[in-house]
C-alpha cells in the first residue's frame, strides 16, 4: 500500500531539514537559559546536560529508562532524559535540579530532602527531587498510596523510600513553605 | 594529659547532613562528573563466551570509526606490572576483587570479562565504536551454575581470602545430634544478588607527566590507589585518588575491580583524559555479585528448646581465580547458645568472576537459613518464636567463650516485639484474612560482627586563629553520613560548634584511612578523628596552662573544659582563638592515629538486632506484599540517629529485596546472567516499601573503639529476609526455602 | 548507537513521504522504547524523523459514540481523560499501571502499539533471534523463559507482547487508523492490526514501511463502563506483566449479558480471550463458571517449564477479575 517514491522522499526530507549524522548546531533553554551547543543528533538530552553544558545534576543510573535518576522537565512535565534526543528539546523548556533553587534559596522539596534525610548517596536525588515536584503539581500526592505508586519510576538503592515519603508529604502539607 | 571532656553538644545529635545541599542542588560531583578539558571517553567490550579463547581480533572498522582515539585488546595493553593478592580492602593493602587482570592474554574466563578497551573523543563515538570491535572465539565448555557444577564441588582448605576456614567446628556434632529430642532439617536455595547501586561504577583518569589522578567510585580512596599503583608499577606516592561522592556501593566499589587500572592505561595511551564509565549492563559483570548459594542446615534441640546442635553446610561457586564464598556461617554459627557445631563451605569452580562483598556478605544468607530453621523449630516444640530465641541467648561468643563487649539483644526483643505488637500474635498459620490477603507475622534476630581494621587508622586536626576548625581523613562518604557524622565527632571532641568544624575527606592526600566496609567505618573512623581531635584539643590547653599570657595560665589541664572554642577553668577562660592570635601562630594542628587494643581479643564483638515483619499474602494470585517492618537494634554509640536510621532502614528494605525480589538467573548454555537490566533484576520500588518503624536499644559499649561505635551499615538487613519468610509462612501455612520467594512458589 | 540523521515533521504527509521513501528511516514520537533499542544497536535505522510536533494528539469523542485517540496522544493525557475513565476504566488503569509516571509523559499511544518485545535475547544485539534476525533461532525457548508468552507463541519466537493499554484495546474491538504515502487511510481491526509469530516473527504488524499511525478508535462499548484491568506482577510497580487481565462484564438477572476479556503478559500479541466469551455470554456469573471459561482460553497454552506457573496464574486472574465484577465492585 505504500507508493515508493525516492524523488519525492527526498524531497520532502530536504524541504523538513535533514540535519546530522555529524556535530550540528542546536541550541537548548535550560533552567531559563539559551545554550548553544554542537552535538550528534544521537545525543541524548542527558549526555547533552552533563557532557556539553557541564549540568551533572540530572544523573546516568541506567540509560535505559529503568531507574528514573535522569529525571528532569520539559515543558510542563517530568520526563526521562535518557530516552529523550536533545535534538527534540529545541524550542522546549528544559528544567533540571540546577533550576529549582530560585537565586540561591533553596526550593521546599529540596529543603524537605534535607529535613527529611530523604536520600543517602544522593546519586538519585535529583531525579526524586525533579520527580516529587512533579507529583505535587500533577496532583498526585493525595495519600501515601499515591505517592508510593506515583513515585515508582524513581529507584533509590539506598531504599530512603519512607522519608522519600516524608518530604513529599511535608510539602504538601505546606509545614515547610 | 586527662583533660575532662566536655558535655555532649554533638555527637548523638539529628543533624543534618552536611553534603545535603550539594546533594539536593546537583552540585554533588560524582567521579564520572568532573570537569577536565579534553576528556576522552572510554568503553568496555565484554567477552561473549564463559570459557575459551580469543583466536582473532578485528578492530579495523572501530578503528576506523569517527573520533576513535585508541583500541586496545590483548594485542596491544601494556602488561601489568604484578598483581597484588585478594585481600579484602578493610586489611589497608591494595584489594583487587579478583586475582586476575583482563587483556593480558586471549583465555576468557568468564562472560563479561573485558576484551577490548574503545577509546573516542565523544560518549556516543566510543561506545559505537565498542559495537564495532569483532572478536572471534573459540569457545570451551563452562561451568556457571550450582546444577552444572555440583559433582566437582570440592572443600578449600580456606575461604575469602584465607581468612575463614572451610569447615569449622565445636563439640560434637554428631553427639548433639543423637541429644536432640526436636530436630529441623532444611535445605535452602538462594539467587545470586547484584548490588547495583545508582551510580554505575566510574573512573576518570588523569596523568600529569608520571603522576596519575584518579576520581574514582571506591569504599577506599587508598584500596584504588594501592591497587593501581601496583598493577601499574607506580611508586604509591605518584598515585593519587580523589572520591568526593559515591553514588551507593553496598560492597561493588568496596573492592578494587579492573576499570580504574584500565582508565589509567586507556588514558596514558591517548595522552587525554579518560573517563570509563560502566554501563548499567556491564555492572552485572564487572564488580562481582553474591554468589547462588545453596545451604543445608540441621537443627536439634531439647523439648524445652534448648538448642543441642547446628549443622550448617554452603554449597556455592567460586570463580577460577579465588576460593571466594561470602561467609554465610559466621554470625549464624555465633548467635546462640549451641554446644554442638559444625560448618561446611564447599565450592565449584565456575565460569564467573569472584564472588564479592555484597551487602551483609554471609550474615544476610546465613542467618535466613538459620532463621527459618528457629522459626520451624518454634512450632514443632509448640513454642512462641520469640520465647525460643530467647532460651538460646548467650551471654559470651559460642564461638570463643569470650564475653560480648556489649550486647542489648534481649533489650532489643522485648522492645521491638512491643513496637510491633508482637505478643498478641495468633500462632497458628492461615488464620488471619483481609478480603483476598492472608495476613502473617514472623520474626527473627540480627546480628553483624564489628569487624576492626588491623591497621592505623588515621586524621588529622587544624584550627585556625579564628576559631574554625578542619578535620581530615581519607575516606569517602559513599551514602553513610560518615562526614556528617565525623563533623560532629570533631566539634564534640575539640569542643566548638559543628558550623565551626568542616570534615575533609575523599583524597589519598588526606590522613590514610582503610576502606570502609563491613560495617567498620563509623566505629574506625571515630575512633581516627577522635584522636586527632583530643590530641589538639590536649595540645591547646597544655599550652594555654604553659602560657603565663593566658587566663588559663597555671590551671590542672584535668580541669578545664572546652565549649564553643572556649577553654574554661574555674572563672578563667580563653578561647582556642585568642590563644592562637596571641601568640602569632596562624593555626595549630594535631594527627591522630587508633589501632584496635589487643584487649579486643579478648571479647566476642557483635552488633545485635531483633526484626518483626508483617506480610499480606494473596494465595490465589500468589503475591506478597509486605505490609509493616519493626526492627529494634543495640548499634553501640549512635553518632547521629537521623543518619543510623536512614542506613537501618535500607539495610532492613534490602532484606525485603532479598526475601521478594532479587535474582538474577544464569543462562546455563550461555554462561550469560538473563537479567542485567534494571527492569529485570527486581530491586524494589516506593510502591514496594512500607513505612519503617526503628528502635534504637542504647547499650554502652567501652571495648570496641573509644567511642564505643559498633556500625549499622548492615545489621540491619539481617534476618529481614527471614522474618518475612516466617509470616508468608504464619500467613499461609507454607514453608518456601528459597530466595526470593515470588509468585509461582505461592500458587 | 549508529550515527543518525534528524529533521523534524511538521505534517504527516512530509513525514509519511520521507519515512517512506528510505527504508533506513524511522518515525520518532516518545522514542521511550525506540531511543532505548538504538543505544542496543537493536533498531538500526540512518534517519529519524520526528514526528511529536504533528497535529495527532487530540481525543475526540465520535457521533456514533467512539472516541477517537490521536496517535500522538501521550499516555498520561489519555489516562487522565474524563471520557476515557467514564466509559472505558479498563484503558485508564492499564495505562496508569504501566511503565512509570515520567514514560508515561512521554510514550505516545500510536508508540505503544508499536512497541517491541522486552525478550532480553531480543534486546541484546548480539544474541541469536528469529525477530531481529530471521533465521538464527530462538534462544528463550531453552532458555530463560519465565516472563515468555504462553499463547499464540510458535517455535520460532515466545516473546510476549509487553503493552499494558493494547489488552484493553484488543477487549474493546478498538480499530488502528494509519495514512500511507498516497494520503491513502486505513483502519485495521485491532486484531488483524497485531500478528502472530508463525514463522515470521519479525513482522509484527501489516504496516507498510512509512504508514503512520494516526489514531486509535476505540468504539462505543457501553459494558466497558463496568470494567477493570488487573495486572500481576512481582514488583508493586513499574514492571512488565507477568499476567494481566482486562475485563468487563455485564450482568441481567445473575446471567451474563455481555462479557468482554483480554490477556496481557502471556500471549505474543494482545490477547483477546474470545474463547472465554464465547463460553461466558448467556453462563450464569458464577465461580465455576469463571473457572470453567478460563480453563478453555488457556487449553491452546504451550509453555516452557520456567513460565509454566503462568498458565495456571492467568486463569486465576481471569477468575478473580470476573468475580470483582459480579460482585458490583470493579476497582
Amino acid at each position: 500500500m505504500s507508493a515508493q517514491g525516492p524523488a519525492l522522499g527526498e524531497r520532502q526530507r530536504a524541504a523538513i531539514e535533514e540535519r546530522g549524522p555529524g556535530p550540528v548546531g542546536v541550541t537548548l533553554s535550560v533552567n531559563g537559559e539559551e545554550r548553544s551547543l554542537e552535538i550528534e543528533p544521537r545525543v541524548s538530552l542527558l549526555d547533552a546536560l552533563r557532557e556539553h553544558l557541564e549540568l551533572t545534576g540530572a544523573k546516568k543510573g541506567c540509560d535505559q529508562g529503568t531507574c528514573g535518576a535522569c529525571t528532569v522537565r520539559v515543558d510542563d512535565r517530568r520526563v526521562l532524559a535518557c530516552l529523550t534526543l536533545a535534538m527534540t528539546c529545541e524550542g522546549r523548556e528544559v528544567t533540571t535540579v540546577e533550576g529549582l533553587a530560585e537565586h540561591g534559596e533553596l526550593h521546599a522539596m529540596q529543603r524537605a530532602f534535607i529535613a527529611e534525610d530523604a536520600f543517602q548517596c544522593g546519586y538519585c536525588t535529583p531525579g526524586q527531587i525533579m520527580s516529587a515536584v512533579a507529583l505535587l503539581e500533577e496532583g498526585h500526592a493525595g495519600d501515601d498510596a499515591e505517592i508510593k505508586e506515583w513515585m515508582s519510576g524513581n529507584l533509590c538503592r539506598c531504599a530512603a523510600y519512607p522519608h522519600i515519603r516524608a518530604a513529599i508529604r511535608s510539602v504538601r502539607d505546606g509545614q515547610r513553605r | 594529659m586527662t583533660a575532662t571532656a566536655p558535655p555532649a553538644p554533638a555527637i548523638g545529635q539529628s543533624l543534618d547532613r552536611v553534603d545535603g545541599r550539594q546533594k539536593v542542588t546537583g552540585a554533588a560531583r560524582y567521579s564520572a562528573e568532573i570537569p577536565l578539558h579534553g576528556i576522552a571517553y572510554a568503553h568496555l567490550v565484554g567477552a561473549r563466551i564463559a570459557g575459551g579463547r580469543i583466536t582473532a581480533v578485528d578492530a579495523g572498522a572501530a578503528r576506523a570509526a569517527d573520533g576513535v582515539l585508541a583500541v586496545l585488546t590483548h594485542e596491544n595493553l601494556e602488561k601489568i606490572a604484578s598483581l597484588p593478592p585478594l585481600l579484602p580492602s578493610l586489611a589497608g593493602s591494595a584489594a583487587p576483587g579478583q586475582t586476575f587482570f583482563p587483556m593480558q592474554d586471549a583465555t576468557v574466563h568468564y562472560a563479561g570479562q573485558p576484551v577490548a578497551v574503545v577509546v573516542a573523543d565523544t560518549h556516543e563515538r566510543a561506545r559505537h565504536a565498542a559495537s564495532l570491535v569483532r572478536v572471534r572465539y573459540e569457545e570451551s565448555s563452562s561451568v556457571t551454575t550450582i546444577d552444572q557444577g555440583r559433582d566437582q564441588a570440592y572443600e578449600p582448605e580456606a575461604i575469602f581470602a584465607d581468612f575463614i576456614p572451610g569447615r569449622s567446628g565445636r563439640g560434637d556434632i554428631e553427639a548433639g545430634i543423637a541429644q536432640a529430642e526436636a530436630l529441623v532439617q532444611g535445605e535452602f536455595s538462594y539467587a545470586a544478588n547484584h548490588h547495583n547501586p545508582i551510580e554505575p561504577s566510574a573512573t576518570t583518569a588523569q596523568w600529569d607527566g608520571d603522576e596519575l589522578v584518579l576520581h574514582d567510585a571506591t569504599q577506599g580512596v587508598n584500596a584504588t590507589r594501592l591497587t593501581v599503583a601496583a598493577l601499574l608499577g607506580l611508586p604509591i606516592t605518584k598515585v593519587r585518588v580523589v572520591s568526593h561522592f559515591v553514588g551507593g556501593s553496598f560492597g561493588s566499589k568496596a573492592m578494587i575491580w579492573h576499570h580504574p587500572a584500565l582508565a589509567a592505561m586507556a588514558a596514558r595511551e591517548v595522552g587525554r583524559p579518560v573517563k570509563l564509565s560502566l554501563t548499567r549492563e556491564q555492572m552485572f559483570t564487572s564488580c562481582g555479585h553474591r554468589e547462588e548459594q545453596e545451604q543445608r542446615i540441621t537443627l536439634g534441640a531439647t523439648r524445652d528448646g534448648k538448642l543441642t546442635a547446628l549443622r550448617h553446610h554452603k554449597l556455592s561457586p567460586t570463580s577460577p581465580f579465588d576460593h571466594w564464598a561470602e561467609p554465610s556461617l559466621g554470625v549464624a554459627s555465633q548467635i546462640y547458645g549451641c554446644p554442638h557445631y559444625e560448618g561446611v563451605y564447599r565450592l565449584i569452580r565456575a565460569n564467573t568472576m569472584t564472588p564479592t562483598f555484597t551487602r551483609c556478605p554471609g550474615e544476610a544468607s546465613g542467618m535466613h537459613a538459620l532463621e527459618c530453621s528457629m522459626d520451624e523449630l518454634a512450632q514443632q516444640l509448640g513454642l512462641d518464636p520469640l520465647e525460643l530465641r530467647l532460651r538460646n541467648i548467650s551471654d559470651t561468643d559460642p564461638a570463643t567463650g569470650h564475653p560480648w563487649s556489649s550486647s542489648g539483644l534481649k533489650e532489643c526483643y522485648e522492645r521491638g516485639a512491643a513496637r510491633f505488637g508482637w505478643h498478641d500474635r495468633d500462632p497458628e498459620p492461615g488464620r488471619r484474612r483481609e478480603g483476598h490477603w492472608l495476613i502473617g507475622t514472623g520474626m527473627a534476630t540480627a546480628g553483624y560482627p564489628v569487624y576492626q581494621p588491623n591497621n592505623p587508622q588515621r586524621a588529622r586536626a587544624r584550627i585556625y586563629a579564628d576559631g574554625t576548625a578542619v578535620v581530615q581523613a581519607a575516606t569517602p562518604d559513599f551514602g553513610t553520613g560518615v562526614a556528617t557524622v565525623m563533623t560532629q565527632v570533631a566539634a564534640e571532641t575539640l569542643g566548638i560548634s559543628v558550623d565551626r568544624c568542616r570534615f575533609e575527606n575523599g583524597d589519598t592526600d588526606l590522613p590514610n584511612i582503610s576502606a570502609a566496609v563491613g560495617s567498620s567505618g563509623a566505629g574506625m573512623i571515630s575512633a581516627a578523628v577522635h584522636t586527632a581531635a583530643k590530641a589538639l584539643r590536649d595540645q591547646l590547653v597544655t599550652r594555654a596552662v604553659a602560657d603565663s599570657g593566658s587566663p588559663l595560665h597555671g590551671a590542672d589541664p584535668a580541669t578545664v573544659t572546652v565549649r564553643d572554642g572556649v577553654m574554661t577553668a574555674g572563672s578563667d577562660a580563653e578561647s582556642y582563638a585568642d590563644l592562637l592570635r596571641r601568640n602569632f601562630q596562624p593555626d595549630a594542628e594535631a594527627s591522630g592515629a587508633w589501632m584496635p587494643a589487643e584487649a579486643t581479643e579478648q571479647y566476642g564483638m557483635m552488633t545485635f538486632g531483633a526484626q518483626f515483619a508483617e506480610v499480606a499474602v494473596d494465595a490465589e494470585l500468589g503475591l506478597i506484599r509486605v505490609r509493616r517492618l519493626t526492627g529494634a537494634f543495640a548499634p553501640g554509640r549512635v553518632l547521629n540517629p537521623k543518619t543510623c536510621r536512614s542506613q537501618l532502614i535500607g539495610g532492613m528494605l534490602w532484606g525485603l529485596g532479598q526475601a521478594l525480589l532479587e535474582s538474577n538467573r544464569m543462562q546455563p548454555r550461555t554462561g550469560r546472567w538473563a537479567n542485567s537490566n534494571l527492569g529485570e533484576y527486581l530491586i524494589a520500588v516506593n510502591a514496594d516499601v512500607p513505612d519503617v518503624d526503628i528502635e534504637l536499644v542504647d547499650v554502652e559499649d567501652r571495648i570496641v573503639n573509644p567511642l564505643g561505635v559498633k556500625g549499622v551499615g548492615e545489621v540491619g538487613q539481617v534476618g529481614v529476609s527471614a522474618a518475612i519468610a516466617n509470616a508468608v509462612h504464619h500467613a499461609t501455612g507454607r514453608r518456601v526455602r528459597k530466595v526470593p520467594i515470588t509468585i509461582e512458589d505461592m500458587l | 548507537m549508529r550515527p543518525i540523521t534528524y529533521a523534524r515533521a511538521a505534517d504527516a504527509a512530509t513525514a509519511i513521504a520521507a519515512v517512506s521513501a528510505d527504508p533506513g528511516s524511522a518515525f520518532l514520537a516518545g522514542g521511550t522504547t525506540e531511543v532505548d533499542l538504538l543505544r542496543q544497536n537493536v533498531l538500526t535505522p540512518r534517519h529519524l524523523i520526528d514526528i511529536n510536533d504533528l497535529p495527532l494528539n487530540s481525543i475526540e469523542p465520535q457521533p456514533d459514540g467512539a472516541l477517537r485517540i490521536g496517535a500522538l496522544a501521550r499516555m498520561s493525557d489519555v489516562a487522565a481523560d474524563p471520557l476515557v475513565r467514564e466509559r472505558y476504566p479498563m484503558i485508564a488503569q492499564a495505562l496508569e499501571l504501566g511503565a512509570s509516571a515520567q514514560l508515561r509523559h512521554m510514550a505516545s499511544m500510536g508508540g505503544n502499539m508499536m512497541q517491541r518485545v522486552r525478550c532480553s535475547y531480543f534486546r541484546d544485539a548480539e544474541s541469536p533471534c528469529n525477530k531481529r534476525e530471521p533465521g538464527t533461532g530462538c534462544p528463550a525457548i531453552e532458555g530463560v523463559s519465565r516472563g515468555h508468552a504462553v499463547l499464540g507463541v510458535s517455535e520460532h519466537c515466545v516473546a510476549t507482547h509487553p503493552s499494558d493499554v493494547a489488552v484493553a484495546l484488543a477487549a474493546l474491538q478498538a480499530r488502528v487508523h494509519t495514512q500511507g504515502p498516497g494520503e491513502e487511510t486505513h483502519a485495521y481491526a485491532f486484531d488483524d492490526f497485531f500478528l502472530l509469530p508463525g514463522s515470521t516473527p519479525d513482522r509484527e504488524h501489516p504496516l507498510a514501511h512509512g504508514e503512520l499511525i494516526t489514531a486509535i478508535e476505540v468504539p462505543a462499548v457501553p459494558v466497558a463502563r463496568r470494567s477493570l484491568y488487573l495486572k500481576v506482577r512481582d514488583r508493586e510497580s513499574y514492571e512488565f506483566a507477568l499476567v494481566s487481565v482486562a475485563a468487563a462484564l455485564s450482568l441481567v438477572d445473575g446471567t451474563i449479558a455481555d462479557v468482554r476479556l483480554a490477556l496481557g503478559g502471556v500471549a505474543t500479541r494482545p490477547w483477546r480471550a474470545m474463547h472465554a466469551e464465547d463460553f461466558l455470554i448467556g453462563a450464569v456469573a458464577q465461580r465455576a463458571n469463571f473457572e470453567q471459561a478460563a480453563r478453555v482460553e488457556l487449553s491452546t497454552a504451550r509453555p516452557t517449564p520456567m513460565n509454566a506457573f503462568k498458565v495456571e496464574l492467568a486463569q486465576r486472574a481471569m477468575v478473580r477479575a470476573l468475580e470483582t465484577l459480579a460482585n458490583g465492585s470493579p476497582a
